[in-house]
């Protein structure tokens, strides 16, 4: 079986964000790593080659240079392939754009089942694999926690508001990763001395024949006007007093002060 | 690329390109020390508590389970098991499992001083029985050298092998102390004395008869660590067991050290970087007078002096661990006798290796110690992180060698290099005496790094100065006079250290540009410091060994040499703080 993922680069999650001069997010000694939720779906491919004893996961991601690294880290984890399409400075797309040079790179790969995050810990849009699936025409099942593959089949859980659906789809089809979908394995030092060896396909966005002004930021449906960092919280106050009397100071700081009720 | 003497840099300058720096880790060394750190922070970090009350069998599982991913196989050739990792990865595993408590330990010691004397003196036959089993975890090891009456003076142990009659066994007696690992471990390294006289490392088994333990310590920090005496009473050693050669058990001993030593370093250089991660944390939780601490300039400036330290640490013990990398990069791999070559080309840096283990262990303990009064009376309550730590530090000064045995290494190992010929001491002291009378160098400032060169220099002169000056003054009865030792070990450590700081920077300048500036600021503040430490060094010795005019002549040689413009260190450490505190960790 063929199993492809779609990976984004984030940011790591614990690193402090902050704008340079030109308002624009400064990446400089920022760590990037494989979006969290990519690799529950890049762990969920591997046990599905493993099970199946037999198959092949490749691990595709769109983004500038540096996301090869994230790449070679799912080479480590136990991919066998990798491909990266280098957006070499027509960075600034979107949703619309990212899913589009996504679908027209997996022109090059052969796969059976797709597997994504169900979304990004930056954008945190979630739109980009179901934007690939409409492109592609294939079904879709989004924010999964588990799968299981018939022939021919699958057979996914996924969460909704007060319970799970399970959904039975045809393959091929794209399913996009939930926490719980798969707690993803520690790459071994072996795995991270074979990733270099392996093999990774690079494409520009000229390679795929895709035009610059249907990319980055020309390309883009949504365009942003302006980053800002959240306003710091300010400290809370605290009501002091007897519970009865204290709810009842609450409730009129509630009207008076923040105005909420 | 060519070899670089081991104690060379006291006499010699090089440049960057020649030095390891963490600005070359590779994209393997990222993923090694990431894969470390998760592992260490999902799998261990949880358990701490657990561990320091030595929950039966939880280190043990730890370690399978590191051994699993790799994490004990760094050392060990790939064809037993072994990921050959370098030591550069060998040294970013150690330094990322430090927020492991006990398992730290366990670790360090199993890796290293452990499984070292086998993947390096072994035969083939030993290599193939246990490294497979120590790489994966299988088998855990411990190293027994240390006895009640012999710690520093390793060789005065008195545990005695004799040949049983039918020749197969050698029958050990004695009792070694404070084993680390002892409490779990299946393979224990022993030194004993055969027929009471020619020392000699055997491979013991957790099972053979006569092989007991004694109790474990209660000790003041890494309490989840197994300690114990390992008790030998007519243990039977198969004579197959010997490891290296009958008599040359020192070999092994004094080389494993060398490794555990440069090991040991990382291990400080990660804690330090942790500790000090908490502490800026707290500073910027913490409210007094309104305000977070971390506005307070002594907190700020105790934040900037810890991170200045690692990292001039940090520049030290990967230069180390480049060194080693490029020496054991000359040997075949596939040699009968690969193992020895490579200990002896890790023995060509003992003085590097001592040197890491002093200076980062010291960095240590100014750290957890600095950081324990960020945190107030909270750092005192051990519910809070920084009073394990602090407890924890302090034992590096101690095991693999006591920072005194290594600060007695340093200049005898140099003294001794010099007296083979294999470097030009003597001259390059006689070179300095000339170079003093003549005017002197104007330093350039502009430069980037130009003060720091000239320091680093200047400083290698002076220790060059006095050290000739008590050389030729007390001959032989040097080795007697260990105050001028010790001062002569400190000067060379702030030398290696200061000169590392500035090659690494200036590679961080080339490459990074702008972000680099800090790095240059903590080059600068260091430097600055340490060169009138050499300074006041060098005064004190002449002062000691030396009266009259030819005193004072010296003594304004070294004034001449010591002569530099005032730094604003006040402002470099604000300067350095402001980042380390907007960054919120060590991120250098
Ligand atoms: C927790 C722990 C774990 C350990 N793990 C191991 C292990 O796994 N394997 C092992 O073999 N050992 C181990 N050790 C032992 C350790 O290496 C020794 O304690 C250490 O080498 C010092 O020996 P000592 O305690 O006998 O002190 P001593 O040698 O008695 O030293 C006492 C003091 O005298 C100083 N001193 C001694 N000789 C000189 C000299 N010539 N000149 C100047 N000063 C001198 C020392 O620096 C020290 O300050 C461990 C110890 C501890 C506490």
């Amino acid at each position: 079986m063929k199993i492809l993922v779609l990976m984004k680069q984030t940011f790591d999650t614990e690193t402090k964000i902050s704008l340079d001069a030109n308002g624009k997010i400064d990446e400089a000694g920022v760590n990037f790593v494989v979006n969290p939720y990519c690799e529950f779906a890049v762990e969920e491919a591997l046990r599905i080659k493993e099970r199946l004893g037999a198959g092949e996961v490749t691990v595709l991601s769109v983004g500038p240079e540096r996301a090869e690294t994230s790449i070679r880290q799912c080479l480590a984890m136990g991919a066998d392939k990798g491909v990266l399409v280098n957006t070499g400075g027509l960075e600034g797309g979107d949703e619309f754009t990212t899913a589009q040079i996504v679908a027209k790179a997996i022109e090059k790969v052969e796969y059976d089942i797709i597997l994504a995050g169900f979304q990004a810990v930056d954008d945190g849009s979630a739109q980009v694999a179901p934007r690939v699936a409409e492109l592609l025409g294939i079904p879709q099942v989004t924010v999964i926690t588990k799968l299981e593959l018939e022939d021919g089949k699958a057979i996914a859980t996924r969460e909704i508001d007060d319970g799970v659906e399970i959904i039975e789809v045809a393959l091929p089809a794209i399913f996009t990763a939930q926490q719980g979908l798969a707690e993803p394995r520690y790459p071994s030092m072996k795995g991270i001395m074979q990733a270099k060896k392996k093999p990774m396909e690079r494409y520009s966005l000229a390679d795929l024949g895709l035009d610059a002004g249907l990319v980055g930021t020309d390309g883009a449906k949504v365009k942003i006007v302006e980053l800002s960092l959240p306003t710091p919280r300010k400290g809370g106050k605290i009501v002091e007093g007897e519970p009865a009397e204290a709810a009842q100071k609450v409730v009129q700081l509630l009207r008076s002060e923040a105005k909420v009720i | 690329m060519s070899i670089i003497k081991g104690g060379s840099f006291i006499i010699e300058n090089i440049t960057p390109d020649q030095v390891f720096t963490p600005e070359d880790f590779t994209e393997e060394h990222r993923m090694i020390a990431k894969t470390t750190a998760d592992f260490t922070e999902g799998e261990v970090a949880p358990l701490v508590e657990e561990l320091e009350q030595q929950k039966e069998g939880l280190i043990r599982g730890l370690m399978q389970k590191a051994g699993e991913l790799g994490l004990l196989g760094a050392d060990v050739a790939e064809k037993y098991d072994g990921g050959e990792l370098g030591k550069v990865g060998s040294s970013l595993i150690t330094e990322n499992t430090v927020k492991g408590g006990a398992f730290t330990v366990a670790h360090a010691a199993h890796t290293g001083i452990g499984t070292l004397p086998i993947v390096f003196f072994g035969t083939e036959a030993q290599k193939q029985k246990y490294l497979p089993g120590l790489a994966t975890g299988e088998l855990i090891a411990s190293y027994c050298l240390t006895e009640p009456s012999s710690g520093s003076d390793a060789l005065g142990a008195k545990t005695k092998a004799v040949l049983s009659a039918d020749g197969k066994y050698y029958i050990l007696n004695g009792t070694k102390q404070f084993i680390t690992n002892a409490g779990f471990a299946d393979v224990f390294i022993v030194y004993a004395k055969v027929d009471g006289e020619h020392f000699t490392a055997f491979i013991v088994d957790r099972d053979t008869p006569g092989l007991s333990l004694g109790p474990e310590e209660k000790k003041m920090g890494i309490k989840g660590s197994s300690t114990r005496p390992v008790i030998l009473e007519d243990a039977r050693v198969p004579v197959e067991n010997v490891l290296g050669e009958i008599g040359k058990g020192h070999v092994v001993a004094f080389n494993i050290l060398n490794i555990g030593r440069y090991k040991l370093g990382a291990a400080c250089i990660g804690s330090s970087k942790y500790a000090l991660e908490v502490s800026i944390q707290y500073a910027l939780e913490r409210k007094q007078f309104g305000r977070p601490i971390a506005d307070f300039g002594m907190i700020r400036s105790k934040l900037a002096k810890m991170a200045t330290r690692i990292y001039v640490g940090e520049s030290m013990v990967y230069r180390n661990a480049g060194l080693l990398d490029d020496i054991l990069s000359g040997i075949d791999q596939s040699s009968a006798d690969a193992g020895r070559q490579a200990a002896k080309g890790i023995e060509e840096y003992a003085i590097e290796c001592s040197i890491n283990k002093v200076f980062a262990s010291e960095v240590l303990d100014f750290v957890t110690d600095e950081a324990v009064q960020i945190y107030g009376g909270y750092g005192f309550i051990q519910e809070y992180p920084v009073e394990r730590m602090y407890r924890d530090s302090r034992i590096n000064r101690i095991f693999e060698g006591t920072n005194e045995i290594n600060r007695l290494i340093i200049p005898s190992t140099l003294l001794r290099k010099g007296m083979k010929g294999e470097l030009p001491l003597l001259a390059a002291a006689q070179k300095v005496m000339g170079d003093v009378l003549a005017a002197a160098q104007p330093v350039d400032e502009g430069l980037p790094l130009g003060l720091e060169k000239s320091l680093v220099d200047r400083a290698k002169k002076i220790a060059l100065l006095f050290a000739g000056v008590a050389a030729q003054k007390l001959g032989n009865k040097l080795a007697e006079e260990q105050e001028i030792l010790g001062n002569l070990a400190d000067a060379i450590i702030e030398i290696f250290a200061m000169e590392s700081v500035v090659l690494r920077t200036e590679k961080a300048l080339a490459r990074e540009g702008d972000r680099a500036q800090v790095k240059a600021k903590m080059a600068r503040l260091y430097c600055y410091e340490a060169f009138q430490r050499v300074e006041s060094l060098a005064r004190e010795t002449l002062a000691a060994v030396e009266q009259g005019d030819t005193l004072r002549t010296q003594l304004s040689a070294v004034k001449k040499l010591a002569r530099v413009n005032p730094v604003n260190t006040i402002g470099l450490q604000r300067d350095i703080a402001d980042r380390v505190i907007a960054d919120g960790r060590y991120n250098f």
